[in-house]
């Protein structure tokens, strides 16, 4: 990228966009994170959201390992866990998140990575489905209950599912029916595993033995 | 009975819940790499007129710029025919169709080269569908007939006639992973490749022939594929030969991975058909003759549309004795993206049509539609031959049908859901029962041949390589469980390799619902051959031990790990040690294994033969709700009963059945794909392309597998599964049919076609309501 048009005080908003690209203009348009990217040019966020055109160095905190890798404005979180950190896991199925086959958790809350900036993850806990699985190999439920439940085909969309019902059950551990189907209504499934995917969930929300507090 | 011994989990869990079961997109591979990027046709048919590269190439960090000119073997990728180029060269035939491929060190770069090349097209004249085909004539190759019987004879004595067409949708693959392939060059000619591929032998093949070099240099190697359908039997060839083209010209690995996006845009689909129909039929329901005409939408190139053409005047009875019947079948040339595989094959589209006759008579005759259908079954001991002359053996529909009908409360349902249509005027309740007889066999008969290979290790361990891949579909589980269980070993000591072409050659595509029944043979038959050098071993060390010569080979059993005489029991050996010795005795350890599927034939041009080596049988009642004035709609229950023959992995073949329903419900309800006139797809994200997500499954889904019938004709007494089910799913199609009949309390057949989706429903409930008014103001008068 270029810096010639960088102003001294800062970015402007044309470098911004320019910077940008094209995808990451589509998630500013589609997603509800785009309004921080619409903000971001007008100084309302913090100078740390803020990517220089030719990049910037950024420390991201995923699944509790910290890393530090220089990212470009238009870099979506997805980019990075996959081509930087080489956690390829998390899978890109639509790259519009339509599909939620790239959901990870940031801050606990399930997203679709193809649509995030990279930038407006670092410093946020981001939790990978390759961070499930305790050091000593021990399984989470939500993994051991889609092993039981047979709720993968060809696995591709099967690390979406298990994130996205994790962050349903870090906060609600018996989630009734309904909140299940739409904990995972945004991931796909084209092989249609989806009855077990559900049982999965219950299952794992059961083992945990805590009972909703509402 | 399921096969006993192991109920074994995916053999990829494990990786898949942890995120490390590798995709082609996720193999690693060094700084060296390069991105692939295809560079596609922006009209449906056009003359290209000059095209200038020199800018994009030049670009810093453009490693290569290919037009048709640069391919060093041949310019052709069709499968059957040939008449798919790898890169257009004076003309463009569809919106997608490639041109140009780059390699840049980024995407960003590759995009930029794609923006700096020059290209002048001269748009030419477009035929975008069927109708508009049939006008200009345009072909793609012979018309097709079949039949049995004197269906005008039939037509002219047949107590009742009735006519008409029915149109069916494209259908979208959208296997969650888009096409896929890295090629890494290796010496000197040397190309292995890595693709998301069903048919590894055709990508070698097709590989091999782009870039003008033998077979022995290309090795294709799959790992697993994130979904395919159909959809990656021969359209991954393409992405596979751009990407070699690439790592060819560059000398560097490279990847190519779609876009969704661009994969929407430039891959075929399942083929949208125009099926015109003429039935005659008596008062008891009985259909005595039918003549039925098949128009698929071929797009651009052949492909598998005569294939697939096949399987749907194979299957345009479906489960039902019609004694006169002729069958015409014709692939009109269009403007589209070579439309292709997906499971069922052209199976569905045979089965839309003869279903909606069978439900349009039974409205016509005020029976019920499952009656008709009884009625008309094939039968046990008599009129149990197809149109083309193969005899339908071990019928299980009247076995279905019956413990269906009473598991899903058929009955009291019916009479439930007309008591809820007298009551509410918005909300309409419909159901239906529809069956399935799937052929099982590739119809082009040469092709039903499996190979593998089987290497025994010293520690006891066996690696399986087959020639089969997998998809999602369970082939690597169910391998792995063979091996098992004919080495009498726990699968865990079985790993089954990624699908490799210098392992196995020559191997037919992963499709027709027939990767167990042909792979799993193949399994088995090398296995035999190593456990026959085995046996001769380990009776003489069992002989040595005991120090005399009692055991003898006839004897040897192998199970649990051990090795023993069956007529001595004690005495024993365990597999691994009797590896080791064999070892040290020279004995191989390493075996291929074959299998051709026996007893199968077809005349194609008669069209008479026994093209299937069995049939599959299902039947499905499916429950809905529709809301007549938003089109809105929801599945209340859905009642399954499969027929899998002995199960080789009941959760494998229940998932396979509920996932090939799920993908069927699609098909005939939200997914539609539209076209502009310009031949532009206009959907080509799930945005606006809506596959079955959770919210869409039925509420109350009981899926059964039929118990106690056990198919003699494969591998363990198991049945094909993949496809069958998928049809299935007509049942939710012609429920939906039912709530919108019982609109004008089924005096009148709705305008109907597929996919059944908002739209279709409210514009069929206002024709209804319109024709109920209009009767009111007649009768009013």
């Amino acid at each position: 990228m270029s810096d010639s048009h960088r102003k001294k005080s800062g970015i402007s908003r044309r470098t911004f966009i320019k910077g940008l690209g094209l995808s990451s203009l589509g998630a500013a348009t589609l997603s509800g994170e785009g309004l921080k990217g619409t903000l971001r040019g007008t100084g309302l966020l913090p100078e740390e959201r803020i990517v220089p055109a030719d990049g910037t160095e950024a420390t991201f905190l995923v699944n509790g390992r910290k890393r530090k890798v220089r990212i470009e404005p238009r870099t979506t979180l997805a980019e990075v866990l996959r081509h930087r950190f080489g956690l390829t896991g998390t899978k890109l199925g639509c790259g519009r998140g339509a599909c939620g086959a790239c959901t990870v958790l940031l801050d606990g809350k399930a997203v679709s990575s193809c649509m995030t900036l990279a930038i407006d993850a670092a410093g946020v806990p981001v939790e990978t489905i390759e961070g499930l699985q305790a050091k000593d190999g021990t399984l989470h439920p939500l993994q051991e209950a889609f092993i039981e439940h047979d709720a993968m085909q060809c696995g591709f969309c099967t690390s979406g599912m298990i994130m996205s019902g994790k962050a349903l059950l870090d906060i609600n551990p018996a989630p009734d029916e309904q909140e299940i189907r739409e904990s995972v209504s945004g991931n796909l499934c084209r092989c249609g595993t989806y009855p077990h995917v559900f049982e999965a969930i219950q299952a794992a929300g059961s083992k945990s033995g805590i009972r909703k507090t509402k | 009975m399921a096969n006993k011994s192991n109920i074994e989990v995916h053999e990829s869990a494990m990786l898949h819940v942890t995120g490390r079961a590798l995709y082609v997109d996720d193999i690693p591979v060094g700084e060296q790499l390069l991105v692939g990027k295809v560079v596609y046709s922006p009209h449906a048919h056009a003359q290209i007129n000059s095209f200038d590269l020199q800018t994009a190439r030049r670009i810093p960090g453009v490693h290569a710029v290919l037009s048709f000119r640069d391919i060093p073997g041949e310019n052709q990728l069709g499968p059957v025919v040939k008449d798919e180029p790898c890169l257009a060269e004076n003309e463009v035939t569809f919106i997608g169709q490639a041109i140009f491929l780059i390699a840049a060190e980024t995407e960003e770069l590759c995009r930029r080269a794609e923006a700096a090349i020059k290209i002048e097209y001269e748009p030419l004249e477009t035929i975008l569908n069927i109708d508009e085909a049939m006008t200009a004539g345009s072909l793609l190759g012979p018309e097709r007939r079949m039949g049995s019987g004197d269906v005008q004879a039939a037509l002219s004595e047949a107590e009742y006639v009735l006519e008409g067409e029915l149109r069916t949708g494209a259908q979208e693959h959208w296997y969650l992973e888009t096409h896929a392939s890295l090629c890494i060059p290796g010496e000197e000619r040397e190309m292995n490749v890595y693709s998301s591929t069903q048919h590894p032998s055709e990508t070698q093949a097709l590989v091999a022939e782009v870039l003008g070099i033998p077979r022995n240099e290309v090795k294709v190697e799959v790992r697993r594929m994130g979904g395919a359908f159909g959809g990656k039997e021969t359209q991954a060839n393409h992405t596979a030969c751009w990407t070699a083209l690439l790592a060819h010209a560059t000398g560097r690995p490279v990847k190519i991975r779609l876009f969704r996006d661009d994969d929407q845009i430039m891959t075929g689909k399942r083929h949208p058909y125009l099926i015109k129909y003429k039935t005659g039929f008596n008062s008891d329901g009985k259909i005595v003759a039918l003549e039925v005409e098949l128009n698929s939408n071929g797009g651009a190139a052949t492909d598998l549309s005569f294939a697939i053409l096949e399987r749907a005047m194979l299957h345009a009875e479906n489960a039902y004795y019609i004694p006169n019947i002729s069958i015409t079948g014709r692939v009109w040339k269009t403007n589209l993206p070579s439309n292709t595989a997906f499971r069922g094959f052209g199976g569905p589209q045979g089965m839309a049509g003869i279903e909606n006759v069978i439900d349009r008579v039974a409205r016509f005759l005020k029976k019920d539609a499952a009656d008709v259908r009884f009625t008309n079954f094939y039968g046990q001991e008599k009129n149990n031959i197809t149109p083309y002359g193969q005899q339908v053996e071990d019928n299980r529909l009247q076995m279905i049908y019956d413990q269906l009908v009473a598991s899903s409360e058929y009955e009291k349902r019916r009479e439930e859901i007309e008591v809820f249509n007298v009551a509410h005027e918005f909300e309409k309740r419909g159901m239906a029962l529809t069956p399935v007889k799937f052929g099982i066999s590739f119809t082009t008969s040469f092709l039903n041949q499996a190979g593998a290979l089987v290497n025994v290790y010293q520690d006891g361990t066996v690696l399986v390589n087959h020639g089969g891949t997998e998809m999602g579909q369970g082939l690597h589980t169910k391998m792995k469980q063979i091996a098992a269980l004919e080495f009498g070993i726990s699968p865990e000591r079985v790993k089954v390799n990624a699908t490799d072409t210098s392992k196995v050659p020559n191997t037919s595509a992963t499709a027709a619902s027939a990767g167990t029944d042909l792979n799993g043979m193949a399994v088995k038959n090398a296995v035999e051959t190593i456990k026959n050098r085995l046996r001769p071993v380990a009776a003489d060390y069992l002989n040595k031990q005991a120090c005399d010569t009692t055991s003898s080979e006839e004897d040897i059993v192998f199970e649990n790990n051990e090795v023993f005489d069956a007529a001595k029991p004690d005495r024993r050996v365990t597999f691994r040690e009797l590896v080791q010795n064999a070892y040290l005795r020279q004995v191989s350890l390493s075996s291929t294994g074959f299998y051709r599927t026996p007893d199968i034939g077809w005349d194609r041009d008669k069209g008479h033969g026994r093209p299937f080596n069995y049939f599959a049988f299902g039947m499905a009642v499916s429950e809905v709700e529709v809301d007549i004035l938003t089109g809105h709609h929801r599945l209340l229950r859905v009642d399954i009963l499969h027929d899998v023959g002995d199960s080789l992995n009941p959760a494998i073949d229940i998932g396979q059945v509920e996932g090939g329903y799920i993908q069927g419900l699609g098909w005939v309800t939200t997914e539609e794909c539209k076209w502009d006139s310009h031949g532009r797809l206009l959907n080509h994200s799930p945005d606006t392309y809506k596959i079955p997500s959770v919210q869409d499954i039925p509420r109350d889904f009981r899926v059964q597998l039929l118990q106690g019938a056990p198919n003699p004709r494969a591998i363990r007494k198991s049945k094909a599964v993949a496809e069958p089910p998928f049809m299935l799913a007509l049942s939710a199609w012609l429920a939906i049919k039912d709530a919108l009949s019982a609109i004008a309390d089924h005096e009148i057949e709705p305008p109907f076609s597929l996919p059944a989706t908002n739209e279709v429903i409210v514009l069929a409930a206002e024709k209804l309501r319109q024709a109920i008014r209009n009767k009111q103001l007649v009768g009013g008068k």
